[in-house]
């Protein structure tokens, strides 16, 4: 055969080249999300340079923060990270999967309107105004008939005692509360995922309303529900202003949950303003690199989870 | 007993402790609001509250009862977050429709987890980013850096919610459009986009909401100031900012103003998901009808 012959009318070529011009358009604009995400990493990493060079991997476990003999460590603030975190977790899973289970599988579609409602509100208020809530109200509430007994019954325990009105466990309080929203939110999308004709069968077999949720529902929502707690996780090691409000910003491992602690996001909010030099604001930097990579596999992680299993729903029912 | 009624027994109190722990969760939403407006509403109401800037920095002896208001507060963050909108807004709606309409391509799933990626990703960190990328070339702080900041929070929001909309809106409409000989931008730009406006609206809304409540991003990027600044090319103040450093400060009355500062930011916060809830309804029951 010969040159193709181009039949097609005029009119429907030049609206192909535009769809492709368009097509063209949207995706570079949409681009711009990834490219502002390895553009904060590769800034971070540049302006982390001198703190990377003079410590290297070392910073992770030193122990040291002192702007005047320049020697800095990332320990305390990991430390008081994961442990926030942690506690603010084992805090929030059992709550929040009973929200979660409430909002996709009981009562009318009216209460649990009005209880989703609830929820969301929760996740809207800002940080900030957790952050004055809890240093003004909660904290000094916790303190006394929470922090105040145990310590005074639990003698044998070390890091149970001397309590504090601003310390980590506070911190912890407020974090659980914030993140309570985020991990009830997902868990329920992942509830609801689950294969309809799963419970219908648990209660043709007789099964009742807990038995249905916790030995079938629960189970084959397990990966997605581990999922929405690790998204929640992420979103507790980066929270700063509610933290660096009621956790007493001192740059050490306390000996104590209830003592003064510090960490990755509050240091950096506290102190980065102030630093002055090169090394000291390179090694609040790099405290930021740690906090924006961990948060990074974190995310990633929880996200492979919550998607897998909401797909695998999908394919199933 | 029988085995069959202590099920179910057990079965209601099951339920009955999912409801209690359900109801737990709700209680420090009605503290915080509770504490707000109680604590927040006597600096409210005072006439200067809206109007007159902070004082000038009083120490060591501030008067009790000051004249200090929030207005320069509520100018900066009106100003950012405006500008924070331009840019995020119609990069994310572009974004969003390019993820709803193109679903299936490669890119579009790294994008897609770039959004997500991005939206868990420590404000404190951005806050950062721009201040390397922004204040330190310019040497000084700026109400742009700030806005930056927002934008940055704001846009994958706004382009997930878009999607979101977007991919709502039943296939018919999108499979008419075509059929008619329209082409592939004007179907999606003005066939789709006016049926999803709605739900494009309200994400645009919650992103307007979340970046006028952050604090992080802009400690280091419009730093903050005592005066009514209107030139975004300035240190700015914001209304989470105020609340922030007042907060913090010994002083009764700035603590007040700072509990007056929570409470405006409470308001309008609720007052943008309420709308948006309702705006969010509407589009669900016109994708329905459609």
């Amino acid at each position: 055969m010969g040159a193709a012959i181009e039949t097609r009318p005029r009119a429907v070529i030049a609206s192909q080249r535009l769809h492709d011009g368009f097509r063209t358009a949207v995706s570079v604009v949409a681009s711009a999300s990834p490219a502002i995400l390895v553009l904060i990493i590769l800034t971070l990493l540049q302006q982390a340079q001198p703190a990377l060079h003079q410590f290297g991997v070392g910073f992770l476990w030193g122990s040291d923060w002192n702007p005047v003999t320049d020697s800095f460590g990332a320990l305390p603030a990991i430390f008081g990270t994961i442990a926030t975190s942690f506690i603010a977790l084992v805090l929030a899973i059992p709550v929040g999967v009973a929200v979660a289970l409430v909002l996709a599988e009981a009562g009318q579609t009216r209460i649990r309107g009005i209880l989703g409602t609830g929820i969301e509100l929760l996740a809207a208020i800002p940080s900030v105004v957790y952050g004055i809530w809890a240093l003004y109200v909660l904290a000094p509430w916790i303190y006394l008939h929470i922090e105040v007994p145990i310590s005074d019954h639990v003698t044998f325990i070390g890091w149970l005692g001397d309590p504090a009105v601003r310390g980590l466990f506070n911190a912890a309080i407020v974090l659980a509360v914030m993140i309570l929203p985020t991990l009830s939110a997902i868990s329920r999308d992942v509830i609801r995922a689950v294969p309809r004709g799963l419970k219908e069968n648990a209660i043709a077999l007789g099964a009742t309303w807990w038995e249905t949720n916790w030995r079938v529902i629960l189970p084959s929502a397990r990966a997605g529900i581990f999922g929405a707690v690790i998204l929640a996780l992420g979103r507790a090691l980066g929270e700063t202003i509610a933290v660096t409000m009621v956790i007493g910003n001192q740059y050490v491992i306390p000996h104590s949950i209830f003592q003064p602690a510090y960490t990755l996001a509050s240091v950096i909010a506290n102190e980065f303003n102030e630093a002055t030099g090169t090394l000291y604001p390179a090694a609040l930097v790099e405290l930021g690199l740690v906090l924006i990579l961990v948060t990074l596999v974190v995310n990633v992680f929880a996200l492979i989870l919550v998607r897998s299993t909401s797909r695998e729903a999908r394919l199933t029912s | 007993m029988n085995r069959n009624s202590r099920r179910r027994y057990s079965s209601r109190a099951w339920l009955g402790l999912m409801y209690a722990l359900t109801l737990l969760a709700l209680i420090p939403l009605g503290l915080v609001l509770w504490f707000t407006i109680a604590k927040g509403l006597p600096s409210v109401v005072h006439p200067q509250f809206f109007f007159n800037a902070e004082l000038p920095p009083c120490e060591p002896r501030c008067p009790a009862v000051s004249d200090a208001g929030v207005g320069h507060a509520i100018a900066g963050t009106a100003i950012m977050v405006g500008l924070a909108s331009l840019m995020a807004i119609p990069v994310g709606i572009l974004g969003g429709i390019y993820l709803a309409e193109y679903s299936i391509a490669r890119w579009a799933s790294w994008v897609r987890l770039a959004c997500d990626v991005l939206v868990g990703t420590p404000s404190i960190a951005i806050g950062l980013f721009v201040y390397a990328f922004l204040v330190v070339p310019f040497h000084h702080f700026s109400g742009y850096s700030g806005a930056v900041a927002l934008a940055v929070l704001m846009l994958p929001i706004v382009a997930r919610t878009t999607e979101g909309a977007v991919s709502l809106i039943p296939n018919g409409l999108r499979e008419s459009g075509l059929a008619l000989g329209l082409p592939r931008w004007r179907v999606s730009l003005q066939l789709i986009m006016p049926a999803a406006a709605p739900g494009v609206i309200t994400g645009a809304l919650l992103a307007v909401a979340r970046a006028g409540g952050e604090t992080a991003p802009l400690l280091f990027t419009a730093f903050g100031a005592h005066i009514l600044v209107l030139d975004p090319n300035q240190a700015m103040q914001a209304l989470p900012m105020t609340v922030f450093r007042y907060a913090l400060l010994p002083y009764k009355s700035l603590q007040a103003q700072a509990w007056g500062a929570a409470l405006v930011l409470i308001i309008m916060v609720l007052a943008v998901n309420l709308v948006s809830r309702w705006v969010l309804r509407r589009q669900i029951a016109l994708a329905g009808s459609l």
